[in-house]
């Protein structure tokens, strides 16, 4: 619903980063998109072309990286994907374990083409 | 072609500015709520019937976030304390700085309460801070229970959960204990309160919850006077 903005504010950031290497041309931009962030990866994609259709010759493209949610236990430090919202750990049964992805909505690099 | 590493927030602008309004609020002992739901779960009428049990003296101020018209802030505005409505002119969502742009004028150190009463929508409101301690969530009997299931960003970031329009159980097939374990499926320990903001049935919960959450903010603020 809001991945125009998000779009919007992903190329902002990747635009700024070639802005920093003078002349440069962002070729790529990678982000990391957590299940749970609220933000849908085919809809992001969508918006992100759309913003760029017809602006220059070849635009950037748009990597993303898909986090699924997943949690970890204290106990045996065993790490796991959830499924079905189950928070049990599957390595040694401890009842509570902590989420240690599945938020993300960052930008993870940009491939940039010097002058 | 460079390859350049940058791991940073897509929206670290907004959270830049969600961190210095964090601060102000902090500063000032306030405490600051971010109320998110579906459009219709009842978030106005709870904030018209929480602020109608406040003493006329208590230091609390509302802001209403609307894709379009300021009705919110008219209803809001009735009982006497500060209210601003913030139209976001077809955004979904408020973002910080929304929210700091609607704060410019007021004096913060004249508040013990700011209550955001968000864009009704339970997708894109969780993506942004708004610099407040809490969401508040707001499910009501009308809805699915599922609603947590197929919301768990929203429902999995909430400070508390507030099952609204508890009154109408007997008329709909709304299953409070299912909507209660889907609450806790996504977000282990959630503080869950049961309400009605037409009847008033567990309000007396709410407004303690409230009083003990601004009395958490109001301790460091003293602390520092002392120190």
């Amino acid at each position: 619903m809001h991945e125009m903005g998000i779009a919007t504010a992903i190329l902002d950031a990747a635009r700024k980063e070639a802005g920093r290497h003078e002349g440069a041309r962002v070729l790529k931009v990678g982000v990391r998109i957590g299940e749970w962030s609220g933000v849908d990866p085919e809809s992001l994609r969508f918006c992100f072309d759309a913003l760029l259709a017809g602006t220059e010759p070849s635009p950037p493209a748009l990597d993303i990286e898909f986090c699924p949610r997943q949690n970890r236990c204290a106990l045996c430090g065993t790490v796991f994907a959830l499924k079905e919202f189950e928070i049990q750990c599957p390595g040694c049964g401890a009842p509570a374990t902590q989420p240690v992805s599945g938020d993300e909505l960052e930008l993870a690099y940009v491939e940039l083409e010097e002058a | 072609m460079t390859k350049v590493e940058v791991q940073q927030k897509v929206l670290s602008e907004n959270e830049r500015v969600a961190r210095n309004l964090r601060d102000a609020i902090r500063e000032h002992g306030i405490y600051c709520a971010n109320f998110i739901s579906s459009p219709g779960a009842g978030k106005t009428l709870l904030l018209e019937r929480t602020l109608a049990l406040f003493p006329p003296a208590t230091r609390v101020a509302v802001l209403t976030g609307d894709i379009q018209t300021d009705n919110d802030a008219q209803r809001l505005a009735r009982y006497g304390f500060p209210v601003r409505q913030i139209s976001t002119g077809g955004s979904c969502h408020l973002d910080a700085r929304m929210v700091e742009r609607a704060l410019e004028g007021w004096d913060l150190a004249s508040l013990n309460y700011l209550f955001i009463e968000n864009v009704g929508n339970l997708v894109c409101p969780a993506s942004y801070d708004l610099g407040e301690h809490d969401k508040i969530v707001i499910l009501s009997t009308t809805e699915g229970e599922d609603k947590p299931l197929k919301y768990p960003a929203t429902f999995s970031r909430a400070g508390l959960v507030i099952l609204n329009k508890i009154d109408l159980l007997p008329y709909v097939s709304f299953d409070v204990n299912v909507a209660k374990e889907n609450v806790n499926k996504v977000h282990p320990g959630a503080e869950i309160l049961e309400v009605s903001a037409t009847t008033g049935v567990g309000f007396s919960q709410w407004q303690q919850w409230l009083e003990r959450k601004r009395a958490a903010c109001a301790q460091p603020a003293a602390a520092l006077a002392l120190a």
